[in-house]
């Protein structure tokens, strides 16, 4: 049991962080405003949850114009992906151990 | 602890849902859809046979060409009609659950749904060049559900189902030459009006 909840990682711990890997995981790339609302989070609240992930290699960023405009997204990077499913499978032993 | 375990698994699964599915789809504007086309395909049954007292699915049909200009306008009258209703009707439900109409979702659905339609309606102008006019209907419907089908990944499940409902009728409308009218009210007509009512009890209230 101890085990398992090693595998809870602690970048997960926050809801909206929780919440942007399970965007991220199943969309192939999300734009900042999307995410925002999405989550229903504010601009500051959302920046340093991302800032925080970014730093842990666990999403990447990408910024381009359209159309003139600045535009920001955010994809899941392989070792985040990993990370995420781990952390999701503990969550789930976790789960079956209290049962 | 548990309960919170429980909670992260329900929020990580929310939102994955949330992010992937269009969830503004108006069960209303089903509705109205089916209304809009049984209303089209009575005035098509009135032009083509009742008004010349023809029996339905008689075999020596003949249409005018002003008869098909006629068809072609109502066609496109439900057509339109129906784009919009959807439109606004999901737009007010989108501005209550207080999501985006146009968002990733949205753009994937409507990109999905009209690919294979687009493709099916040209096959249906060969299928009109080639005068194989019994097939019409019959292609209609399977790629109205092909198309169905697509894009249901991106909004309920209830859509595949629709889907598929109208590609088994396409199919069986081809067994049946000279029906296709009768098929295309039951497809377009009936099934709207009974997923729209599924969907409206089951999401919009």
């Amino acid at each position: 049991m101890k085990q398992s909840i090693k595998k809870l990682h602690k970048a997960f711990e926050s809801n909206t962080r929780l919440g942007i890997m399970s965007a991220l995981a199943v969309n192939e790339y999300m734009e900042f405003n999307a995410l925002k609302d999405l989550l229903a989070v504010t601009d500051g609240n959302l920046a340093s949850h991302i800032k925080f992930l970014e730093k842990e290699d666990f999403i990447k960023v990408y910024k381009l114009f359209i159309n003139r405009k600045p535009n920001t997204r955010y994809k899941i990077t392989e070792s985040g992906l990993g990370a995420f499913k781990q952390h999701i499978s503990a969550l789930e032993i976790l789960i079956k151990q209290h049962k | 602890m548990k309960d919170q375990y429980q909670n992260d698994l329900n929020t990580i699964k929310e939102i994955m849902e949330k992010s992937t599915r269009f969830v503004s789809l108006s069960g209303l504007s089903g509705i109205l859809a089916g209304i809009y086309a049984t209303i089209g395909a009575l005035a098509a049954y009135y032009i083509v046979y009742y008004s010349k007292s023809i029996p339905y699915a008689s075999f020596q049909l003949g249409i005018s060409s002003s008869e098909i200009i006629l068809l072609l306008i109502i066609a496109s009258i439900v057509f339109f009609l129906t784009i919009g209703t959807a439109i606004i009707l999901s737009n007010r439900k989108a501005t209550k659950l207080k999501a985006k109409l146009w968002d990733t979702t949205g753009k994937q659905l409507t990109e999905h749904l009209f690919i294979p339609v687009l493709f099916g309606g040209l096959f249906i102008v060969l299928l009109y060049y080639h005068a194989a006019y019994t097939l019409i209907a019959p292609a209609s419907l399977i790629f109205y559900g092909l198309g169905l089908i697509n894009a249901s990944k991106y909004t309920v499940r209830d859509i595949k189902l629709l889907g598929i409902t109208e590609a088994i009728l396409g199919v069986t409308c081809g067994l049946f030459p000279g029906y296709g009218l009768l098929f295309w009210f039951v497809g377009f007509g009936v099934m709207h009006v009974v997923y729209g009512t599924i969907m409206y009890l089951k999401y919009d209230k």
